[in-house]
């Protein structure tokens, strides 16, 4: 008994200690979560397995953000130290509520060659303000670009100059631009004068790019085009695969014997074989080259006289593109405007517009450290890639860096992607064709809105259009032309709805006048047509992707109208049309031409009767200058000419021209000019001389094709023909 | 875990305690010292055995090499690891020795794993950090993947098998000597640490707080500051209170009931406040918190009626779904609201989302300052419901990728890191991101171009035997202004091409190809002698297209070069009597093919013939002798989504005298062709093939002008 008491109590304080030790191992094991995860545990993994990463710390995890102010809290991290500025600790987002403005500071001292092309960029921007208090972005007129203390271009006390400028506030929201930085010998990128502002410049690294902040922008050279721009090279050579290009991998420069940057040009010569690779490096640089001359120089110095660097440039599918004494040299643009796939060695580079550019889709990487491995990584690229790479690589070239025009119209659409949410561009605007400049974010957030991505993203054209009719003339006849347009164009299956324009002094006959039986709907717009531009307002009533633009005299058929709607539905981003003129360059007076006469080909279409994407009207309305509109508005003339221009400039595709029945009214005027016909196409040649100096390049093509019925004019009945009225003969 | 061990313990002692006490009467001091002693042995035991025996129960699914049960000593003396360097970048020469990941025609990176071991302090104290499943599942998924490699010296990576998963856990100076004496640390340079929660209360710096060196971290909760671009990789903060847990399927595409949601709690006050006057202005906004008075349940949330949801269920009736920072950056939250195909809206200054280096999360998210979270409804209601649909569906497809298994987020972070080291073979925007859309087409000649005139074409003219009408073909062609070269391809291997004396003269050069093996596919290849993009495929019997006609349908070409440019045209036809295609040459008034014995194509397309057609097509067709240009027509349109193009009126293009006895022949003929289509259909899966009703003439094609005016004259005569 005594025993079995003992037992028990021995027992009993056994259990207790083990269950208390238990206890102490659990933890005080009573909290929820605690348990929600145990069961998880003994569901999923069983009882043996280790516990989760989440175990101890659920409360840490999951709740309490205990900081008494969420204000700027990120803010704190930075305030110490702008090297460290992000968008959403230096940059004040509350300018920018009303909009993306720039405020251009009013010039004082003169500046240099390329930083006033860079200013007279901004000061076209269809984003300038003059007024401070409404802008979101400053820049200075203070030149930055060289700030190598040895150039002849260099200015100095920037610091002072800056910090003096009235809305400064520790460069907060404005644009500093520098091409050049720090000096022989570590070319630092350590510019003390930037503070707050963001930094747009070349040659720019990963260690020292504040990423999202500042803009990584090319090193272009000082006669770098204002505008226009060469094309890329692709459009004089050869796209074949395999590549018809000479060289596979080809480079011509100076190297730099000592100091930062010359290991990588010293030891290209391993890897030339001056075959299919050739690497071509001289000496001969600066004063004194020859006492730091190596034992190679002369070898290589005779070796580099033998080719042309035009020639390498052009005849290679590759371009080496290696560091110089900055990370960025001239070549990366030559190579991409010869559309020479760019191979990059020059480690730590930040390519410009990094942000918003695939350059995997562009460049290959190599890497100096394994210099030796280029070859074979060239010759890894498949010839599908390399198809692929040389026409991004004309793309970008053409959409973001052949004039400055460009470079600096990019930097400023990089900064404005960092403002608004909504607007923010998905890559596809970037990274395909057209390029993102003319793919304004404003229009839609999807890309079926735009006349470009229907078959890359699977999309096609919606099967109606809307025809938007231009009336001049006061209605006074029974039946006047008006309502017999509105007739023929109602008769179509495909059109949605009509919109009339009413550009007259006369208001518009009262609508029980107008025909009641078309069966579709019909809107008159009074109100704010006051200029011919309003042809091309993206009025919110268009709810069709195609527009059918005519003018309420126009002599077509049903057929024709279908038919030229069935075609534009096959090439969505074009201006389909009828009427066509032409353009051409007059060597004797060295002028662009504008022609009327009947040719064997065209560049325009007339919009007096032409289908069209809806986005051009609000590209033509929004992206064009205000300047270029008033112009058009004043001649109240030439409208149509600068809808091509535009168009064209866009897509870099011509117009295109359907059959019609003879004669479209028209047709003889060109022949038999009047008075008021002579006027009118003076001031076109006018227009066209003027457009060519707004775009800065004539951006129109021309075509010798144009496209007819299946069986237009073949010998079979007409009965067997879908479109027959095209055929009937008109007097 | 050390539950489960005691409970085992418990049961041990008892047993022996029982077996004792049956045999003989001890007295109470003794059997009181024996229950001690037993009690310390077993613990003891435990605290010996366990490590091993731990590491075998959880570690199952781990290759031997990797259980290594060995220990480790550290003392006080032994070094640390040197601080994080901040200024790491992929490309420093410091950081990374891309020697070791080598150049093999894989470009596939080769990953090491350190074996598992106990680390213990000069007093035999345990200082390992516990390992938890999920760095197990991390440490399973990586040895069981192409990555893995057993071998240290030829290793490009290094992967501790040091848990830091949750710096919670971790006592920095002792891990930092931890990493410090890994056999091949070499200042951390290719090793690759994972961790999930950086900091500790109460800085929560968002970074992980251990010396590091010139490591890589896989982090979850980066800011864009202590992020070190090219260097780190942003991963997501796992949810395992998500592993079973399964909800309803559901469309991207159906409505949902609230606009907004948010379902955190532990919100900041501040972000609560600013939460209720957001709902205050819109009833489709809803709030949930954790329920009062209960325990905390993960699963459920509390309305602000005290009403209980199902959670994580609830976000399934969200269009959009909060995500705000707690004292960390990355929050679980996100898994849950991407698991629920609800799209976040993500508040936290600075925070780099996961895999942000290679997702395109503009297209499946939304950010917001943190200062603007009042005015969230007005960035809401600018989204379309067209885009709002994409970007639900492309959640739901990143979620399926790259987050719902730990598995999943470990393979993605590798191949971040393998793209970064063979960056000319990385994976492209579109294979990180597009999905698989059937529709859309990525047309390999997508930049608008036109061939300088200058270069010319190449005809290719496929003949066999009937070597007049060759030569006359040849003489016909060779008058074309943009001629540049004529090559025969001669497929009959019995006999031999006649001497080049007796070919015609054209004044443009001349090649004869001859094959090895009479097939059709022939005609197709990408011969390295043509060397211009474009190509003028040609039968042997054309013999009836006038050197305008071919000029003129060179520049159409040259217009639209990545389209089939032909005369002969062809269509196909849906017959509901018989439920498929038919093939039609009779004179329509749409086309949606060109015969290739007279078409022009970009070089390209010879190329994708010869090289990359679906399944056998090519086999197929050389073995049936039959529809090459069936088959060229599917191909081009397929990739460029574009029709082919008629070029000038339709002309009779069979010899007059043969029709009598073609005609036979021309019914089974065309039945042949019909087969063709739907057997191509059918390996396509879908019918490419896009009928237009336009063709190309001449811009003064049959307008009522004077023949000297107009460029082309000759065509059209039949």
């Amino acid at each position: 008994m005594q025993f079995k008491k003992r037992f028990t109590l021995i027992l009993m304080c056994g259990t207790l200690a083990v269950v208390a030790y238990i206890v102490y191992l659990h933890g005080i094991a009573n909290h929820g979560v605690r348990a929600t995860i145990q069961r998880y545990e003994k569901r999923h993994t069983g009882d043996r397995n280790p516990r989760s990463f989440l175990a101890d710390d659920v409360e840490g995890v999951f709740s309490t953000d205990d900081h008494n102010s969420t204000v700027n809290r990120s803010q704190w991290e930075t305030r110490l130290d702008w090297r460290k500025c992000r968008m959403e600790t230096c940059f004040d987002f509350s300018k920018c509520s009303k909009g993306f403005k720039i405020y251009l500071y009013p010039r004082q001292a003169p500046v240099s060659e390329p930083y006033a092309k860079i200013l007279s960029v901004i000061e076209k921007s269809r984003y300038l303000t003059a007024n401070p208090l409404e802008a979101c972005i400053f820049v200075p007129t203070i030149d930055t670009l060289d700030q190598d203390v040895l150039s002849k271009d260099y200015v100095p006390n920037v610091d002072k100059k800056l910090q003096s400028l009235p809305f400064w506030n520790g460069g907060r929201n404005h644009l500093l631009f520098n091409q050049y930085s720090g000096t022989w010998p570590d070319y630092s990128e350590d510019l003390k004068f930037i503070e707050q502002a963001m930094l747009v410049k070349s040659s720019m690294s990963i260690d020292w790019i504040r990423y999202g902040f500042d803009v990584s922008m090319p090193l272009f050279p000082k006669d770098h085009p204002q505008s226009g721009g060469d094309l890329g090279y692709l459009n004089n050579a050869s796209n074949s695969i395999p590549s018809v290009r000479h060289y596979l991998l080809a480079f011509k420069g100076k190297r730099y014997l000592n100091g930062i940057g010359s290991d990588t040009r010293n030891s290209l010569y391993h890897i030339h074989n001056g075959k299919d690779i050739v690497l071509l490096t001289t000496c001969k640089h600066g004063k004194g080259w020859e006492k730091l001359m190596d034992d190679r120089c002369l070898q290589d110095n005779d070796e580099y006289e033998k080719y042309d660097y035009k020639k390498l440039l052009y005849n290679s599918t590759f371009c080496l593109v290696p560091r110089g004494r900055r990370l960025g040299s001239f070549r990366f643009l030559e190579s991409l405007q010869a559309t020479c796939i760019p191979v990059l060695l020059s480690n730590g580079y930040e390519l410009p517009f990094s942000e918003v550019i695939d350059w995997n889709k562009v460049v290959v990487w190599a890497d100096e450290r394994l210099l030796l491995q280029v070859p074979a990584v060239v010759h890894s690229i498949t010839e599908s890639s390399i198809l692929a790479m040389r026409q991004q690589c004309q793309l970008v070239w053409e959409s973001y860096f052949s004039s400055v025009d460009k470079i600096i119209n990019t930097v400023i659409e990089v900064v404005k992607n960092r403002i608004q949410n909504h607007l923010v561009r998905p890559s596809y605007h970037w990274n395909t064709v057209p390029g993102a400049h003319v793919v304004l974010p404003e229009w839609s957030d999807i890309p079926s809105n735009y006349p470009f991505y229907f078959s890359p993203f699977g999309e096609t054209p919606r099967d109606k259009f809307t025809a938007v009719v231009y009336a001049t003339t006061p209605v006074t006849t029974s039946s006047p032309s008006l309502f017999r347009v509105l007739r023929m164009v109602s008769k179509s299956q495909y059109c949605h709805k009509v919109i009339v324009l009413w550009h007259c002094d006369v208001p518009p006959p009262p609508s029980q006048k107008w025909p009641t039986d078309l069966g579709i709907p019909v809107r008159v717009k009074t109100r704010d047509i006051k200029s011919i531009n309003a042809r091309f307002t993206p009025y919110k009533e268009i709810e069709t992707d195609a527009v059918f633009n005519l003018d309420e005299d126009v002599l077509l058929t049903t057929d024709e109208i279908d038919f030229a709607f069935s075609v534009w539905q096959e090439f969505p981003d074009r201006i389909v049309g009828y009427p066509a003129r032409s353009h051409h360059w007059d060597e004797s007076v060295g002028r662009w031409k504008y022609s009327s006469r009947w040719t064997n080909e065209y560049s325009m279409v007339l919009t007096s009767a032409a289908v069209y994407h809806r986005y051009y009207n609000y590209l033509y309305t929004t992206y064009l200058s205000p300047m270029i509109l008033a112009k058009v508005d004043e001649c109240n003339n030439c409208e149509d000419i600068l809808m091509n221009f535009l168009v064209t400039h866009s897509t870099r595709l011509s117009p295109i021209k359907v059959t019609q029945r003879k004669q479209y009214k028209e047709s003889l005027q060109a022949q038999t000019l009047d008075q008021i016909g002579q006027l009118h196409f003076q001031q076109r040649q006018e227009c066209l001389e003027d457009f060519v100096d707004y775009f800065g390049y004539m951006p129109l093509l021309h075509s010798v094709v144009r496209l007819d019925t299946m069986l237009y004019k073949d010998p079979v009945s007409n009965m067997r023909k879908k479109y027959r009225q095209i055929e009937t003969v008109q007097s | 875990m050390k539950s489960t061990q005691s409970i085992g313990s418990h049961l041990v002692a008892e047993h022996n305690l029982q077996t004792v006490m049956g045999k003989r009467k001890w007295s109470f001091c003794s059997m009181a010292g024996i229950c001690f002693v037993a009690f310390i042995f077993v613990n003891l035991g435990i605290w010996w055995l366990g490590p091993s025996w731990r590491a075998a129960s959880y570690t199952r699914d781990l290759p031997p090499e990797l259980l290594s049960h060995e220990s480790v000593m550290l003392t006080s003396d032994s070094t640390p690891a040197n601080p994080r360097d901040s200024n790491c970048t992929f490309h420093n020469f410091t950081c990374l020795e891309v020697y070791h990941c080598g150049y093999d025609d894989k470009s596939v990176i080769s990953v090491y794993i350190y074996p598992i071991q106990q680390y213990y302090d000069e007093h035999g104290v345990d200082i390992t950090p516990p390992m938890t499943r999920e760095f197990q599942e991390i440490l399973r998924t990586i040895s069981q993947s192409p990555f893995y490699s057993k071998d240290p010296e030829r290793a490009c990576l290094f992967i501790p098998s040091v848990d830091l998963l949750n710096q919670h856990w971790i006592r920095p100076a002792q891990v930092s000597k931890i990493l410090a004496s890994l056999k091949w640390w070499n200042s951390g340079k290719n090793h690759l640490l994972f961790n999930m929660l950086p900091g500790t209360a109460p800085d929560f710096v968002n970074y992980l707080g251990v010396n590091t060196d010139k490591a890589m971290v896989a982090g979850g909760g980066f800011s864009s500051i202590t992020y070190r671009r090219t260097f780190d990789v942003s991963i997501p903060v796992y949810n395992p209170l998500l592993e079973g847990v399964e909800l309803p399927a559901k469309s991207h595409l159906e409505d949902r009931k609230w606009l907004l949601i948010s379902s955190q709690f532990g919100l900041n006050v501040v972000y609560k406040a600013e939460l209720q006057s957001v709902v205050a202005k819109d009833n489709k906004v809803f709030l949930l918190d954790r329920c009062k008075g209960t325990p905390l349940n993960y699963s459920v949330r509390c309305d602000q009626l005290g009403q209980e949801h199902l959670y994580p269920n609830i976000l399934q009736d969200a269009t959009f779904c909060l995500v705000i920072r707690g004292n960390r950056l990355g929050q679980p939250t996100l898994m849950d609201v991407m698991m629920a195909g609800c799209i976040p809206v993500v508040v936290a200054d600075g925070y780099l989302m996961p895999f942000h280096e290679v997702l395109d999360w503009t297209r499946a998210s939304i950010h917001l300052k943190e200062q603007h979270l009042p005015d969230v409804l007005d960035v809401l209601n600018k989204y379309s419901p067209e885009r709002i649909q994409d970007m639900r569906r492309q959640v739901y497809y990143y979620w399926q990728r790259y987050f719902k298994s730990l598995s999943d987020m470990t393979l993605a972070t590798l191949q971040i890191v393998n793209d970064r080291i063979f960056p000319f073979h990385a994976r492209s925007y579109d294979q990180w991101n597009e999905l698989l859309n059937r529709k859309a087409v990525k047309n390999p000649l997508f930049l608008p171009l036109r061939a300088p005139k200058s270069l010319g074409f190449t005809a290719v003219i496929l003949t066999y035997d009937r070597v007049d009408s060759l030569f006359q073909v040849v003489r016909q062609v060779g008058k074309v202004p943009s001629l540049s070269k004529i090559i025969v391809v001669w497929n009959n291997q019995e006999v031999a091409p006649p001497p080049m004396s007796q070919w015609p003269n054209t004044g443009k050069p001349i090649k004869v190809i001859t094959t090895k093996f009479n097939r059709l596919s022939n005609r197709f290849f990408p011969y390295d002698e043509i060397e211009t993009e474009c190509i003028l495929a040609l039968d042997d019997d054309i013999v009836m297209l006038t050197p305008d006609e071919m000029e003129f349908g060179y520049e159409v070409w040259r217009e639209h070069p990545d389209r089939l440019v032909g005369y002969p045209s062809r269509l196909h036809l849906w017959q509901n009597s018989t439920q498929s295609y038919s093939y039609e040459s009779e004179w329509m008034n749409a086309i949606s093919m060109v015969l290739t014995g007279a078409a022009f194509h970009h070089k390209y397309f010879s190329f994708m013939y010869t090289y990359s057609m679906p399944g056998n097509l090519k086999q197929w067709v050389d073995k049936h002798i039959n529809c090459e240009d069936i088959a060229m027509n599917f191909l081009v349109t397929n990739v460029t989504g574009k029709a082919p193009i008629k070029v000038v009126p339709r002309k009779k293009f069979k010899c007059p005298e043969c029709v009598k006895e073609m005609l036979s022949a021309d019914m089974s003929h065309m039945v042949e062709r019909s087969e063709c289509i739907n057997h191509f259909v059918e390996l396509y899966g879908a019918m490419p093939l896009k009928p237009v009703e336009f063709r190309c003439d001449p811009v003064l094609y049959k307008d009522k002008l004077p023949g000297v005016l107009k460029k082309f004259k000759d065509l059209g005569v039949l």
